[in-house]
């Protein structure tokens, strides 16, 4: 096959449909912006959920002389319900979940309470009486805090038993929703990028018919005949998925590494690792999809 | 040998109810000058497509060059079509290349090296007479100079069969002679030529086989025919009319 030939074809056919080309540019350009964004998103709800549920512990509360709920009487745990629940926790049940625990005493618990809460208002109310002595429990697999939050919770002297992921979960199905709107918006502009690309392809076809019949007519092969059209909608899509991978990129490096990683958190964000990942994702899947959009809307020019 | 062969061949439309080909069983052997004679509509253009492996036959086998085309995949029928040369009426150029172009466009596509363009198309231009206009958009020829460039487009690869689709249609008697002289000359150099015409002074000048059809079926196949026969035409329906064993010079 004369690659020249097919090149110049290719050529003049973009510079031929420039309006339509431009258009499948930015839809592909919005549309694998949105796909890299979900992609993105999951990456970074990964990263969190390997960070958080890392550092997420069980917490079992004991009971305060305030509490009245779970196992107490308004009374505090006393030492013999502390010194049973530590029994339980090493019981032969509870054990091999647990990689470790830590006990935290009245003022253990009220320092950590007032550097967490410094500065803020009506913490000078709070006494280290008032908040209660808790048992930190590490598990080796965070995912079966069930049997440790149900084993504890019937212990004489426990208030409650909290797993600490409760309280990420609302944030990941925040990011989850954020990433499934992105996946349906990316969704619906790539239906839209595929006809597009097949409109184009039919227009610039139909535009050079004359060439095609007699194409055909001397016995230029179908891929000889395909490939100038298919060509076309691979080079309009590759200018959209170049552009939006340089979305994703400048996304990551200025707005999530820039400006979030900048905010005083642990949290970690996605970095550019991340978004070259999602590049030749983005590039493999727009050249591929314009590709195949291309080659079935020319396959009508070809019938023989 | 046989170039084309004809088996009992109908073709009918989809959406209509009379056959374009009507049971047509024929044979057109090498280096064959072959007039395809009936009026508008008698089906002389679908038996071109035929060949050309344009349509498929509704019913009936067709040989062509030795291959049965119903088992030819759609994939090897460009190669298939590259031993076909093909003219019409209309000529069919591309109106923005020049004369030079629009034959080598017609290498270019099968792939052919630009070494053998740049020799194979000079060559053909002076064979149909236009050595001096290879560089002339085809607007700026006349009709008779256009369908030249169409016939040295058709028969620059040198294919064995060359057919023609009225190629005479659009042009005054003058010209159509000077056409005519062309292709008698490429029959001359050994390649099988079909014409469908229903220009009858050509045909009875020429003194070649004649096949006329009517209504999509054969009613008259002779060797040195004109357009009109003197007899009533002979009803030939089954056994194939093989051209008399005449007109096969190699
Ligand atoms: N593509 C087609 N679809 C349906 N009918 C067709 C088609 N081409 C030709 N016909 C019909 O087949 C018959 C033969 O047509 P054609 O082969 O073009 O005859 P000719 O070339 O002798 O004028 C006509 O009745 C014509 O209407
Ligand atoms: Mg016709």
């Amino acid at each position: 096959m004369r690659l020249g030939l097919v090149l110049s074809e290719v050529g003049h056919g973009l510079r031929r449909n420039i309006s339509m080309v431009i258009s499948i540019v930015l839809v592909t350009f919005i549309s694998l912006t949105f796909v890299g964004a979900a992609i993105l998103l999951q990456l970074q709800i990964n990263q969190m959920k390997g960070y958080w549920y890392d550092r997420a512990q069980v917490a079992v509360y004991l009971c305060t002389q305030y509490d009245e709920g779970g196992n107490c009487n308004a009374e505090e745990a006393t030492a013999q319900q502390k010194s049973n629940i530590e029994q339980v926790l090493k019981s032969a049940v509870l054990a091999p979940l647990i990689q470790h625990y830590d006990f935290e005493d009245h003022e253990a618990a009220f320092k950590r309470y007032q550097a967490q809460f410094a500065g803020a208002e009506g913490t000078s109310f709070v006494t280290p009486d008032f908040l209660p002595e808790t048992f930190w429990v590490n598990l080796k697999d965070p995912s079966q805090s069930d049997a440790v939050v149900e084993r504890m919770s019937g212990v004489p002297g426990v208030e409650q038993v909290v797993d600490q992921r409760k309280y990420l979960q609302p944030i990941f199905d925040a990011l989850n929703a954020a990433s499934i709107t992105a996946v349906g918006i990316a969704g619906l502009m790539l239906i839209a990028a595929v006809l597009l690309i097949a409109t184009t392809i039919r227009l610039s076809a139909f535009s050079r018919r004359r060439e095609l019949g007699i194409m055909r007519l001397v016995g230029a092969s179908n891929r000889f005949i395909q490939t100038p059209f298919v060509l076309e909608g691979v080079v309009a899509a590759l200018i959209g998925s170049a552009l939006a991978s340089g979305a994703i990129v400048a996304v990551v490096q200025f707005f999530v590494q820039g400006y979030l990683n900048a905010t005083p958190s642990s949290t970690p964000f996605v970095d550019l690792g991340d978004a070259f990942i999602v590049v030749p994702i983005l590039i493999v899947g727009g050249a591929g999809l314009a590709a195949i959009s291309a080659a079935v809307a020319i396959r009508r020019y070809l019938k023989v | 040998m046989v170039m084309i062969r004809f088996d009992q061949v109908t073709k009918l439309y989809a959406g209509s109810a009379r056959p374009a080909l009507n049971s047509v069983t024929l044979e057109i052997l090498r280096g064959e000058f072959v007039f395809l004679v009936g009026a508008s509509g008698s089906g002389k253009s679908s038996f071109l497509r035929l060949v050309l492996k344009e349509e498929n036959p509704s019913k009936g086998q067709i040989h062509v060059l030795g291959q049965e085309l119903g088992k030819l995949s759609s994939r090897k029928v460009p190669y298939f079509r590259r031993n076909l040369g093909v003219v019409f009426q209309d000529f069919r150029l591309l109106p923005q290349k020049s004369v030079f172009d629009n034959v080598a466009f017609s290498l270019q596509v099968i792939g052919k090296s630009k070494g053998f363009i740049q020799e194979a198309v000079p060559d053909v231009l002076k064979m149909v007479g236009l050595a001096g206009k290879s560089g002339r958009l085809p607007h700026e020829l006349s009709g008779g100079e256009q369908q030249r460039v169409a016939i040295a487009r058709a028969i620059v690869n040198k294919p064995s069969i060359l057919l023609a689709d009225e190629p005479t249609g659009n042009l005054d008697p003058a010209t159509s002679a000077g056409i005519m002289t062309l292709l008698e000359r490429i029959s001359g150099g050994g390649t099988t030529v079909l014409m469908a015409t229903h220009d009858a002074g050509i045909v009875d000048k020429m003194k070649r086989r004649v096949i006329e059809l009517v209504s999509g079926q054969i009613v008259r196949d002779e060797s040195q025919g004109g357009y009109q026969t003197q007899a009533l035409p002979v009803q030939r329906q089954a056994p194939p009319p093989t051209a008399s064993g005449f007109g096969a010079p190699s």
